[in-house]
């Protein structure tokens, strides 16, 4: 029985786990591994739960209302495919957690990674049961963050907080082609839900904005995915943590991107782009990722790549588009997360009890590590497809798959047999080099980590083995459900580690022999393709810090254009767009005002607009500052003029005592500056703040003829004109709704106005050393 | 009537913003203040003008009678006018001040929060 608040409270688990991680840090230290392992342990126990009823090919929703304005439901949806996501991540999680305690034991922020991990996991398993669109956004942007967070974890390191600032500016980016793929999606279905897609059938696929649809999603898939050649944040990725590599990097969130593609698969694949771009960005990653592997010495790297490998061919199959090669994909999916997993937190033990990750200073350390190295080769053996792991069924199942159909399959054929070859040396070589041959002098003393360094690797290595011994088994509770998610339809997985001769065993045997050879040989592979790839030298990394600096130098440039720290030119932009922004929509609009009568005035009127006029042109042309300031005097008095002549003697008043008060100030404080006497502007820029100028009057005196011309709305200045007397008791109407009707925004006005003055007064009083200097000729001129 | 007004209240912003658009401090200031002039006639003009009496309640009489000015606008203008003076005044011993430390009134010549040819910001991560 499912019940939905348990789904709820469990999806939220992790992160009240990220809450708690530091204080139970604090207390216990690393053992707080223990107890924090709970929280993932817990999920994947509800997890557990749904086995019986989705092995059954029956689907799990549920959720509960969150926008309800929008539709938009806080929902997931639990199948095949997401079922086998959430116990992985937690799964794992559960061992990475307990790992982590081991690895960064007495790190002075274990708590701090402790709490980074348990939101990742949280991120990471919202965003493989989500099943609305917005939900399964969150979660993915989530695991983005936590991503930049947990790479650049030791902040101190350049190059830890380059690798962050990477894969955020990457799959952020991603992200957002995401998002825009998504509302497109919804837009095109009215679907805003991966289970209500999924009915849908195939009305996606015909849609005529299908394309476009398909291509954002992508830039969103590939980006997580790591496709390349968007691959180079994956491997930069490194800098952080093992633990963090072992579990983001390799065995969950990269997969992000696969998980959504095969999600996707029933309702946009089989179609003509599907199965050409997929497979194309698919095995040129994994060609290029197995590559640029080989050269490598540290182990993680060498691990990254192959990774970036293994992304490749997982896009790949997903986009062959057979029912077999949905089949190898999903199994090569679960089958890769455990031996990735495994060997990283190897590379990891190494790393921790050596001292050094690099493969040319190890060796013959297998004496000392017994349970590493034993763990180190069962996770090797699947990674290279042997007998009986699980990597051998999903090599099988990939052969079996692609097949020699014709000449694309072939090609396809082709590039996997290469990179799986490329991947058995790759995996051999970290399992083994560093454990096997001559004993070489390490930083520190080998010996075997505690339990809690070995028992990930172990548990995952062991794994892969009984997955493929008890083949039937696992294929009812993971593969096939998990399979016919991705088909679409019903697909059952029979593959057992039974060999049967075929063409596919005989490619099977072919990349080992090649791998094995690879193997011997492979200081001088890594040698010829270091020597490739410094005669090439660019690559997709490089091109980032170049496109990063780019953008800097762009946003500097604007920044400098615009923001040239010219008060002049701030107001000339902004007055200009006023301008424009009152003239041209009115224009555009026909909403110019009619020109309205020739006024009647008495003739003191006019004289007054008249003085008005004679005080604006007097500031205009006055020869020095002193004349400016006295014009400025006669046009403020000739407003207090016309506010007496038009009823309003209140402020008359006010506009003579502010007027006389301002030139008074203005005229003291200009004696005490010695100024040039007047504003020396060239011609052109006077015709150009001319024109501005005219442009932005005009516009506004247009607009204010316009105002007039509509009906007036009298409603509150009725109300004033009926109850001042009545309800305020006063009878100048204007001073009523000043000091009673309006009395609070007074008192604003009057702090307004104090505050004003204290602040004029610092200012004066304020005096430093400088100023003294600097205002003594201004003294000498008062004089 | 609007006409001479709304000539009147475009005149004024016109002056005001051309000397806002000065590079000297004093002129900006004048500027400041026409613009203030400009902004009380505005809101004046857009209540209406009458050259009729001014809105104040006879002796004899409970509300005010039809044919008076409109008070609202008065209102705000007169709240406006002393704002703006403050404003004025403030900005007044801004510039004093500026003058006082930086020995000019020249705008183009204050450059202490943005100073000229800035460097690129750090290029590194």
């Amino acid at each position: 029985m499912h019940q939905e608040w348990v789904t709820l409270t469990v999806l939220f688990l992790p992160f009240v786990g990220a809450l708690l991680a530091p204080f139970l840090t604090r207390f216990l230290n690393h053992q707080a591994a223990w107890p924090l392992a709970i929280v993932p342990a817990l999920c994947f126990l509800h997890f557990t739960g749904f086995i019986g009823t989705v092995s059954s090919g029956q689907t799990v929703t549920g959720g509960y209302p969150w926008f309800e304005s929008l539709d938009v439901d806080f929902s997931w949806l639990i199948d095949g495919l997401s079922l086998t996501f959430a116990l992985l991540v937690t799964g794992i999680g559960t061992l990475i957690v307990l790992y982590a305690g081991g690895y960064l034991k007495g790190h002075p922020h274990l708590g701090r990674f402790f709490s980074f991990i348990l939101l990742f996991m949280g991120a990471m398993q919202g965003l493989v049961v989500s099943d609305s669109f917005l939900m399964l956004f969150v979660f993915w942007e989530l695991t983005s963050i936590t991503s930049f967070l947990l790479i650049g974890f030791d902040h101190a390191r350049e190059a830890s907080r380059r690798a962050a600032i990477q894969a955020l500016m990457v799959t952020g980016l991603g992200g957002l082609s995401l998002l825009a793929g998504l509302l497109l999606i919804w837009n095109i279905t009215g679907a805003n839900a991966l289970s209500t897609l999924l009915e849908q059938g195939s009305a996606l696929r015909d849609a005529p904005l299908y394309l476009a649809a398909l291509l954002l999603i992508l830039g969103g898939a590939f980006t997580k995915s790591a496709q390349f050649p968007l691959h180079f944040w994956l491997p930069n990725a490194m800098e952080a943590p093992t633990p963090v590599s072992a579990y983001l990097h390799s065995a969950t969130m990269v997969k992000a991107g696969v998980y959504l593609l095969m999600r996707l698969n029933p309702v946009m694949g089989d179609t003509v782009a599907w199965e050409t771009i997929l497979p194309l960005f698919g095995g040129a990653t994994l060609l290029v990722g197995a590559l640029l592997g080989i050269r490598q010495t540290d182990l993680k790297l060498m691990l990254a790549y192959t990774t970036v490998a293994s992304l490749g061919l997982l896009v790949m199959l997903t986009g062959f588009g057979s029912e077999t090669a949905i089949e190898a994909a999903v199994l090569y999916l679960v089958a890769h997360a455990m031996f990735k997993g495994a060997l990283f937190m190897v590379a990891g033990i190494i790393d921790h009890e050596t001292g050094t990750r690099d493969v040319r200073k190890l060796g013959g350390i297998g004496k000392a590590m017994p349970i590493t190295f034993a763990a180190a080769v069962l996770a090797a053996c699947s990674m290279g497809g042997l007998p009986p792991f699980a990597g051998f069924l999903a090599k099988e199942e990939i052969y079996a798959g692609l097949g020699f159909a014709n000449g694309w399959t072939i090609l396809l054929t082709i590039v996997a047999f290469i990179g799986n070859a490329l991947m058995f040396a790759l995996g051999f070589a970290v399992a083994l080099k560093p454990f096997t041959g001559e004993k070489v002098e390490t930083p520190k003393k080998p010996h075997e980590g505690p339990a809690l360094l070995w028992l990930g690797p172990v548990v995952l290595a062991a794994l892969g083995l009984v997955f493929a011994l008890l083949s039937t088994f696992s294929h009812g509770i993971i593969s096939t459900p998990m399979a016919s998610a991705v088909a679409g339809e019903p697909v059952s997985v029979s593959i057992s580690v039974i060999p049967h001769i075929g063409l596919p065993l005989l490619l099977s045997l072919l990349t080992v022999a090649l791998g094995v050879i690879i193997f011997i040989r492979l200081t001088s592979a890594r040698e010829a393709m270091a020597s490739t790839l410094q005669a090439i030298g660019w690559g997709p990394d490089r091109g980032f810090d170049q496109a990063i600096r780019g953008i800097i130098r762009l946003s500097a440039l604007v920044t400098n254009r615009f923001q040239n720290g010219r008060l002049e030119f701030y107001l000339t932009a902004t007055l200009g767009l006023l301008a424009a922004s009152i003239l041209i929509p009115m224009i555009a609009l026909g909403e110019l005002p009619v020109l309205p009568d020739f006024p009647d005035l008495r003739f003191y009127e006019w004289a007054v607009f008249l003085i008005a006029g004679i005080g604006l042109a007097a500031v205009l042309w006055a020869r020095d500052r002193l004349t400016a300031v006295v014009s400025l005097g006669i046009q403020g008095f000739a407003v207090a003029m016309l506010f007496m002549l038009f009823g309003a003697p209140d402020l008359s008043f006010t506009q003579f005592m502010v007027e006389t008060l301002s030139v008074v100030i203005l005229a003291l404080v200009l004696t005490r500056l010695n100024l040039q006497p007047s504003d020396h502007r060239p011609l052109g820029q006077k015709l150009l703040d001319v024109t501005i100028a005219s442009f932005c009057g005009a516009g506004l005196g247009l607009l204010l003829l316009r105002v007039t011309q509509v009906p007036f709305n009298a409603g509150l200045s009725d109300f004033y004109a009926q109850y001042s007397r009545v309800i305020a008791h006063g009878r100048n109407v204007v001073n009523v709704i000043i000091v009673d009707f309006r009395g609070l925004d007074t008192l604003g006005e009057i702090s307004v106005v104090m505050i004003t003055g204290l602040a004029i007064l610092a200012l004066i009083r304020v005096a430093t050393p400088r100023s003294t200097k600097t205002a003594a000729p201004a003294k000498k001129s008062e004089a | 009537m609007d006409l001479i007004f709304t000539l009147t209240v475009a005149v004024f912003f016109t002056v005001g913003f051309y000397l806002m658009l000065s590079r000297h401090n004093i002129r900006i200031l004048i500027g400041i203040a026409i613009f203030g002039n400009a902004v009380n006639l505005t809101i004046f003009t857009a209540g209406r003008i009458t050259r009729l009496a001014p809105p104040i309640i006879p002796i004899d009489a409970d509300a005010l009678a039809a044919g008076t000015a409109n008070p609202l606008p008065q209102a705000l203008i007169l709240t406006a006018i002393v704002i703006s003076f403050s404003f004025f005044a403030f900005l007044l011993v801004l510039a004093f001040r500026t003058y006082q430390e930086l020995g000019t009134d020249d705008t183009d010549d204050m450059r202490v929060a943005e100073p000229k040819n800035e460097g690129l910001p750090p290029l590194g991560y």
